[in-house]
């Protein structure tokens, strides 16, 4: 989206095109709260109605919003609960929380020949270790879920919270390798040994003289090796269902129906990383929709005449200070010390906005709509608290 | 009130958290500390984002030990390596060339299996700390910049996995040893960092609990870290809330000008930031059991040897 003659580029306008809002960023920058903001503001538009995906909502918040029972299923916000906050929307906003368990074992029941096969997958020991441990399981979760609520068409709009990932780029490319874990030359070759018998509790042959097993062998026995290999084997019956799969949700998430909202804080690591995955999804050919500045100073302690008037009252002899203590019935010294402590403050806090400021001003190249969050005192833990971030989110600027 | 038994006096000291609160920070905080107390400290980057290096503002480290300050060497986890090295120093596999494809498949294995890959990360480690519990080594004390919380129980609880799941081999044998390190609190200790902040609170009692209940590693201290300094004693604060009355702001306007109502306006920011925090601090303290060591939070744009200088200094008059 441009900014053009018909006016300012913002998130509504962004919004009303899309079906599907991606939140990424780094862990600890807010990305749960933009991302159920983002879906509250949406859905105060008249008949709309959007879900909000999210992983790791505080438990406060989520017991503000009525959802301590939110399971993989999703759930209204009642229009009661956000009245008690004062929140009143044209829409409906739902929620769903997500169980990467719980989905993983749905996928397998789905993708598996047969249901013997799918339990003796759910029952292997190293199958749970393998969901819950997989670089890209909880990523490649997220996206197939959202797949299915996509196409179930219950929703005019999705916005997704993704799950923190130690590098933001790994989440675009988890449903390919989802695809190619278990496709690949590798998996084959691991279980090549056990293919030959024929089936399940074959014997390794002829293949002592692979490298591989024989310090796998003497690593870590060959029953165990066997253990694993029968696994994949199991596993590797889902693989059409997986590769058509990941196939759909790569289409899905290139879609221009579907864009993208990094989230980050003024602050240097997290904002490195913001741009370097505003970099890749341009590369990749998404959608950039938004760039999502969260708890930043206000403006105030960046204006000179705030400055000036701070180091003069950090300077003030006394003269400001008696007549206030005088006004007020309170000992000079004291109001003196308070209004020191006033000074200092703001100039400790300026010189935080200032470096927020001048990493913002370094931003290369940034999206259309770049919105920006003011740093919040209090705790986002209500729906009036998500409300407020929205109105920042959808302000124009 | 410092840790017991005190850092200084152990061989292993390894810091987790919630990813962004400071763990490499205060990890590299703790290696100077420790080194400007005379320690020889060996200091691991297991997640391998460099971070270590650029708190001391050194070149990139990799598997093999680097001397990046005076005191300090640092190496960067590679778990290839480890294969590597684990094959040659525990099977007498010496690997030659490329070991490519092989760690390739052993990768591809380790996904599947727990604990096999942990097990390459934490067995350098224990290795080390061996090495140095018998003097062989060039270093004293080994302090580890581990993986983010969600993780870490995986990490520290791979020997007893291994011992479980693999029935017979060198992989099992060594476990032992390990197992005697890691578990023994006068040596190791795992400790927390977190910042006053509600989801940090939040996963700092959650993973205390794992820990407790999942493992048997000896738990350290939480070291809070990004903390804000108070701004007014709590008389002082109610003369604060006096100030901002609309006679006396007249007053303060009069004399310095109308901006000064927006520094006023800032320091009722820092107030309530401060208190907010303050609510998460009292409910992290009343939740655990554990030593708390607090690190202010640094105003302006600190970065490198001079931020791991300042909360070095600011964990030694905690600790001491
Ligand atoms: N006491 C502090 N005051 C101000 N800033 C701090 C403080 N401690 C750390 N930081 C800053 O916070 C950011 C994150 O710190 P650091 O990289 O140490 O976190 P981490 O937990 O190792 O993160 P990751 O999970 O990404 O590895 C850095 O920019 C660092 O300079
Ligand atoms: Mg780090």
């Amino acid at each position: 989206m441009r900014r053009d003659g018909h006016g300012e580029a913002t998130l509504d306008r962004l919004l009303s095109a899309q079906e599907i809002v991606v939140c990424c960023g780094s862990g600890g920058v807010g990305k749960t709260s933009v991302a159920a903001s983002i879906a509250l503001g949406a859905a105060r538009r008249p008949g709309v109605k959007v879900l909000v995906l999210t992983v790791d909502p505080a438990k406060r918040l989520a017991t503000a919003l009525g959802l301590q029972a939110l399971g993989n299923t999703e759930a209204r916000i009642s229009a009661e609960v956000l009245a008690e906050s004062g929140v009143v929307l044209r829409g409906e906003l739902w929620a769903a929380m997500l169980d990467t368990k719980q989905s993983w074992d749905a996928l397998v029941l789905r993708h598996a020949p047969d249901e013997t096969t799918a339990y003796r997958i759910l029952n292997n020991r190293l199958y749970h270790n393998l969901t819950a441990r997989f670089v890209q399981s909880h990523d490649y979760i997220a996206m197939e879920r959202l797949y299915e609520l996509h196409a179930s068409g219950r929703y005019d709009l999705i916005v997704i919270d993704t799950p923190p990932t130690r590098n933001a780029v790994d989440f675009l490319e988890a449903p390919q390798r989802m695809a190619e874990f278990f496709g690949g030359r590798l998996l084959r070759w691991l279980t090549l040994p056990y293919r030959v018998g024929g089936g399940r509790g074959a014997r390794m042959v002829n293949v002592a003289s692979r490298p591989f097993y024989q310090i796998a062998d003497r690593l870590l026995g060959s029953t165990f090796l066997q253990e694993i290999a029968e696994f994949f084997l199991n596993f590797q019956s889902m693989y059409d269902g997986f590769v058509q799969r990941a196939n759909a949700v790569e289409a899905l998430l290139h879609d221009r129906r579907t864009t993208f909202a990094v989230v980050s804080t003024l602050e240097s690591a997290p904002l490195r990383e913001a741009e370097l995955f505003c970099v890749e999804l341009r590369k990749r050919q998404y959608l950039l929709g938004a760039l999502v500045l969260n708890r930043v100073l206000p403006e105030t302690f960046l204006s000179e005449h705030s400055q000036a008037a701070a180091v003069a009252l950090g300077n003030d002899e006394g003269a400001i200070a008696e007549s206030l203590a005088a006004a007020n019935d309170l000992d000079t010294a004291t109001v003196r010390r308070v209004l020191g402590s006033v000074a200092q403050s703001f100039e400790r806090f300026g010189a935080v906005a200032q470096h927020e400021r001048a990493l913002r001003d370094q931003l290369r190249d940034p999206p259309s709509v770049v919105a920006t969050v003011p740093n919040r005192a209090a705790d986002i833990a209500d729906a009036s608290g998500l409300a407020w971030i929205a109105d920042h989110l959808f302000a124009r600027t | 009130m410092g840790p017991t038994p005190s850092w200084l006096d152990q061989r292993l000291l390894v810091f987790t958290g919630k990813g962004g609160t400071g763990k490499s920070t205060i990890a590299a905080a703790t290696a100077l500390f420790a080194a400007n107390h005379g320690k020889r400290v060996l200091l691991v980057d297991v997640d391998a984002k460099q971070s270590v290096a650029s708190l001391f503002e050194h070149a990139a480290v990799d598997f093999s030990a680097t001397r990046v300050h005076a005191g300090i060497d640092a190496l960067a986890m590679d778990t290839e390596q480890s294969l590597r090295e684990y094959l040659k120093l525990n099977l007498r596999i010496p690997v030659v060339g490329r070991i490519g494809p092989l760690a390739k498949m052993f990768d591809f294995v380790a996904t599947a299996a727990p604990g096999v890959k942990e097990i390459l990360t934490l067995g350098k480690i224990a290795w080390e700390v061996r090495e140095a519990i018998a003097g062989r080594a060039a270093h004293d004390i080994v302090i580890v910049d581990a993986v983010a919380s969600g993780h870490v129980l995986a990490h520290l609880n791979a020997a007893r996995t291994i011992r479980d799941l693999v029935d017979v081999g060198p992989l099992r044998t060594q476990t032992d040893w390990m197992i005697d390190i890691l578990e023994d609190p006068a040596l190791t200790s795992i400790n927390i960092v977190t910042t006053p902040e509600e989801m940090p609170v939040a996963e700092t009692i959650e993973l205390i609990q794992r820990v407790r209940s999942a493992s048997r590693a000896p738990l350290g201290s939480v070291v809070v870290n990004r903390v804000l300094p108070e701004l007014f004693t709590r008389d002082d604060e109610v003369v604060f809330e006096t100030l901002r009355n609309p006679s006396s702001q007249r007053l303060v306007v009069d004399e310095f000008g109308s901006a000064i109502i927006d520094v006023f306006e800032g320091a009722r920011l820092a107030v309530d930031l401060r208190r907010s925090r303050a609510e998460h601090l009292d409910h992290l303290r009343a939740s655990i059991d554990m030593p708390t060591i607090f690190v202010p939070y640094q105003f302006g744009s600190l970065h490198g040897l001079r931020m791991t200088t300042v909360i070095a200094q600011a964990i030694s008059d905690e600790v001491l």
